[in-house]
């Protein structure tokens, strides 16, 4: 396979991450603190305020199936008790812990000073760390974000999150890092992220745009890495968000599609809208599979599991604590069926979508649970048939690529279909 | 009643899939309504006092053919929602007007989304449980859920319960409570005389019942029991862990206990015993459940474990309050709270010493041949290492 090309915002993050990841290796040695967090409801802007570190095992194991080394660590896991019907981002965790903890930058991953269990939108969250507190002598800190069952945040549940970080998780990162909590200083980097808040809603609602500048879904989830994990809420975030933005705005000006691993798509010929997270052991080619037929996602549920930003939600420097509780009750896996449906059929209406595919994967009943529901409910609302495929976040063995090709081959042909019997 | 009589009762009970006996206490109160909740846990006591039949949803068992259950579920999701699906599609939880989702995982979860749309002249509520024992903000927050609760559910079935009127359920329940205790430590003391099909059977008779109802048939047993004494067997003792959600099919409890196990301690339908003392009925009464919640000694799956340690003594700790020789992990395919569990309590159970085995169920398997050999060697070996 040819190498894959890069615009140039994505070798900006390669080199943020990868001196992310050098900071982390040498974090023994420069006595910076670790805190090990997940993507949903990550508090980055309280951790950085307090000068620690984040570590968000979902990215490393993303990491891992991409660099195609999560197999192995999950038959690693499994050899040691963990069931094969579990989430395997969990599983290839903890393989590669016990092989030896080498992160996606190739160098060792630093223990954590503390575990952050942010409690968002995931039971597996629970006992994920559970499981590396087992491996790990360090204190952790449940950080319980109430589930919008009734489509909103309530006040009540506001409160109690903010008592949780007041009580709990402040105390508990004073106590691990040494330092006392500076309100200011959050404030500074809420500030940060807001600014790059705006900057990544630009990029997401060029997807409106036809024909699409960005790929929503396979694009975008490295758009939304900086944010999603170590760098919301700082000065590299803000440097990446604004040099993405002028890239996207460039290419929609002059009416370019969005780059793939390929090459610039052009001639874009199906609009999707995609629920659920991408497969990552073979991303590029899954994402080829797309290409090769000139269908762009122009928007996705997946990409707002670590914020939903394009409905006007920034963080807010002028109320620290109840910001970070409004983004962690956003998140998409915090909500409801009903109001995930609702973004979706707002989706597509929005982005001017002609079809929506839910992708389905083994390892994850948060987005999976209650995807067939969500299927018959788009397609009531919309009018426009779904497609539904299945594979797994990073088990190879639940990626059938001929399944896959021929299932989205039969959906281009009936969106093709319908335009036909549209226009005859 | 005889022993054989209340067994054949609680069987009927739990073989109907039509919750006759649902429909008759409606037919019987025609201005009281019947509402449903999900495992595990469930303030039940909320319910009764706003006047509601509570009823435990546990799916159809291996009762039940699934035809428009597996249209809502891929193949990789448990087998519990999809069989309360088909409960649901079929009309045989018409009679519900409220239901509850409790916090046990994300299909409990997403499926209360599911019911909004499907069913939305049902009122649904996600129970969305405290998941540190903090006797601040976790007990503020928890009261909140209930007092939100209680308005929700007064508002549904016309009755705004006074707070004698919730003392008193909190009264019967801690009874409830009580008796099932008794009925455990009985069968932890004779196991051969309260054998866990029998147990088990009134219990789930007890989930579509009033609690009054359920104390009476209970007191009957207990009588029966000792008016017909069995003869101990060279079985061994076991604990079941791991079936605390999707109850195991009941051919699966006969297997296990044919194949020489007495089960002394298990986790079916924990959502009864999930408060393991007795709410005092004489305070502010959603005051003091949710106080109840917070110092609640239970250590399930589907609660965080706030001591690190927690996890690797559990096991240590039931087989000894049990008297046990060993552990089944009875666990249904796919459950996230057991199978994410099972390796630390299985490492901490063989760290102490104590013999284990683990096999996978759904809720409608109909072949336990496999599940009998498995259970039969496994308490031979632990006769022969007794014996050693």
């Amino acid at each position: 396979m040819a190498e894959a090309l890069k615009d140039r915002s994505m070798v900006l993050q390669k080199e943020m991450i990868a001196n992310h990841f050098e900071r982390l290796a040498q974090a023994p040695e420069t006595g910076e603190k670790v805190v090990y967090t997940f993507v949903p409801g990550n508090l980055t802007e309280l951790i950085r305020s307090f000068g620690a570190l984040p570590v968000l095992p979902e990215i490393n194991a993303l990491q891992s199936g991409m660099r195609k080394l999560s197999g192995e660590y999950i038959a690693e896991a499994e050899r040691a008790g963990h069931s094969e019907d579990v989430c395997t981002y969990v599983k290839c965790d903890i393989g590669m812990m016990r092989a030896g903890n080498i992160g996606p930058g190739g160098t060792k991953l630093p223990k954590p000073d503390l575990l952050l269990l942010s409690y968002t939108g995931c039971y597996t969250f629970m006992k994920w760390f559970e499981l590396l507190r087992e491996e790990y002598d360090c204190p952790t800190v449940m950080f319980h974000v109430p589930y919008q069952g009734d489509g909103k945040l309530e006040p009540e549940h506001r409160e109690y999150m903010l008592r949780q970080l007041r009580e709990q998780v402040i105390p508990a990162l004073e106590k691990v890092t040494g330092r006392k909590y500076d309100e200011e200083k959050l404030r500074h980097h809420l500030q940060l992220s807001a600014m790059a808040e705006d900057d990544l809603v630009a990029v997401l609602q060029a997807g409106k745009t036809v024909p699409s500048p960005i790929d929503g879904y396979f694009g975008t989830v490295y758009y939304v890495g900086p944010i999603f994990s170590a760098f919301r809420g700082t000065q590299e975030g803000v440097d990446y968000y604004r040099a993405l933005r002028e890239e996207v705005e460039e290419r929609s000006a002059l009416g370019l599609g969005p780059i793939t691993p390929e090459g610039p798509l052009e001639g874009e010929k199906y609009r999707l809208v995609v629920e659920g997270p991408p497969n990552w052991t073979h991303f590029r080619d899954f994402w080829k599979m797309f290409a090769d037929e000139k269908a762009v996602v122009v928007a996705s549920t997946y990409t707002k599991v670590g914020g939903t930003y394009d409905f006007g939600f920034r963080h807010d420097p002028n109320d620290p604590l109840g910001t970070m509780a409004d983004y962690c009750s956003g998140c998409y896996t915090n909500l409801n069926l009903p109001a995930r449906i609702d973004m979706i059929v707002r989706y597509i209406e929005e982005y001017k979508a002609d079809g929506f595919l839910i992708n389905s994967v083994k390892s994850c009943n948060s987005f999976s649970a209650g995807q067939l529901m969500i299927l018959r409910e788009v397609e009531k609302r919309t009018g426009i048939p779904g497609a539904f495929i299945e594979s797994d976040l990073v088990d190879p063995r639940y990626f059938s690529a001929a399944n896959i090709k021929n299932r989205l081959e039969s959906y281009f042909q009936m969106i093709d279909a319908r335009r036909a019997g549209r226009t005859a | 009643m005889t022993r054989a009589e209340l067994v054949e009762w609680a069987r009927d009970i739990y073989d109907d899939l039509d919750f006759t006996v649902v429909r008759q206490w409606l037919a019987e109160h025609p201005t009281r309504k019947a509402a449903g909740y999900l495992p595990v846990y469930a303030p039940r006591e909320l319910l009764h006092a706003t006047g509601f039949l509570p009823v435990g949803v546990h799916g159809g068992g291996d009762r039940l053919e699934i035809i428009r259950g597996d249209a809502f579920y891929q193949s990789y999701i448990c087998h519990l929602p999809r069989s309360v699906i088909e409960l649901a599609q079929s009309g045989r939880l018409d009679m519900l007007s409220a239901v509850l989702f409790p916090s046990t995982c994300d299909v409990i979860r997403n499926l209360s989304g599911m019911w909004k749309l499907l069913y939305p002249d049902v009122y649904v509520r996600y129970i969305d449980v405290p998941q540190v024992p903090d006797p601040g903000a976790a007990a503020e927050f928890w009261a909140g859920e209930l007092n939100h609760l209680l308005d929700d559910l007064a508002g549904v079935s016309g009755h705004r319960p006074t707070d004698d009127e919730l003392r008193h359920s909190i009264a019967v329940y801690n009874e409830t409570r009580e008796m099932i205790r008794t009925l455990y430590a009985l069968r932890r003391e004779r196991p051969w005389d309260v054998p866990t099909e029998e147990l088990y059977l009134l219990l789930r008779a007890g989930e579509s019942i009033p609690p009054e109802t359920f104390l009476a048939r209970a007191r009957q047993y207990l009588a029966a029991v000792e008016a017909d004494p069995k003869r101990p067997r060279d079985n061994s003792r076991v604990v079941i862990v791991g079936a605390f959600c999707e109850q195991p099919p009941l051919g699966l409890i006969k297997s296990i206990e044919r194949a020489g196990c007495y089960i002394v301690d298990d986790d079916f339908l924990l959502g009864n015993r999930f408060l393991t003392h007795d709410v005092p009925a004489d305070a502010n009464p959603v005051r003091a459940l949710a106080d109840a919640f917070i110092r609640n000694d239970m250590a399930s799956s589907v609660l965080y474990e706030i001591d690190p340690m927690g996890k690797r003594n559990l096991m240590k700790n039931r087989v000894a309050a049990a008297s046990a020789d060993g552990i089944i992990f009875a666990t249904p395919s796919f459950c996230d709270p057991a199978l994410l569990d099972q390796p630390m309590l299985r490492a901490g159970a063989e760290t102490a010493g104590i013999p284990c085995i683990a096999f996978k169920y759904a809720e409608n398997t109909g072949q336990f041949q496999q599940f009998r050999e498995q259970a039969g060697t496994f308490a031979d070996s632990i006769k022969l290492w007794g014996a050693a």
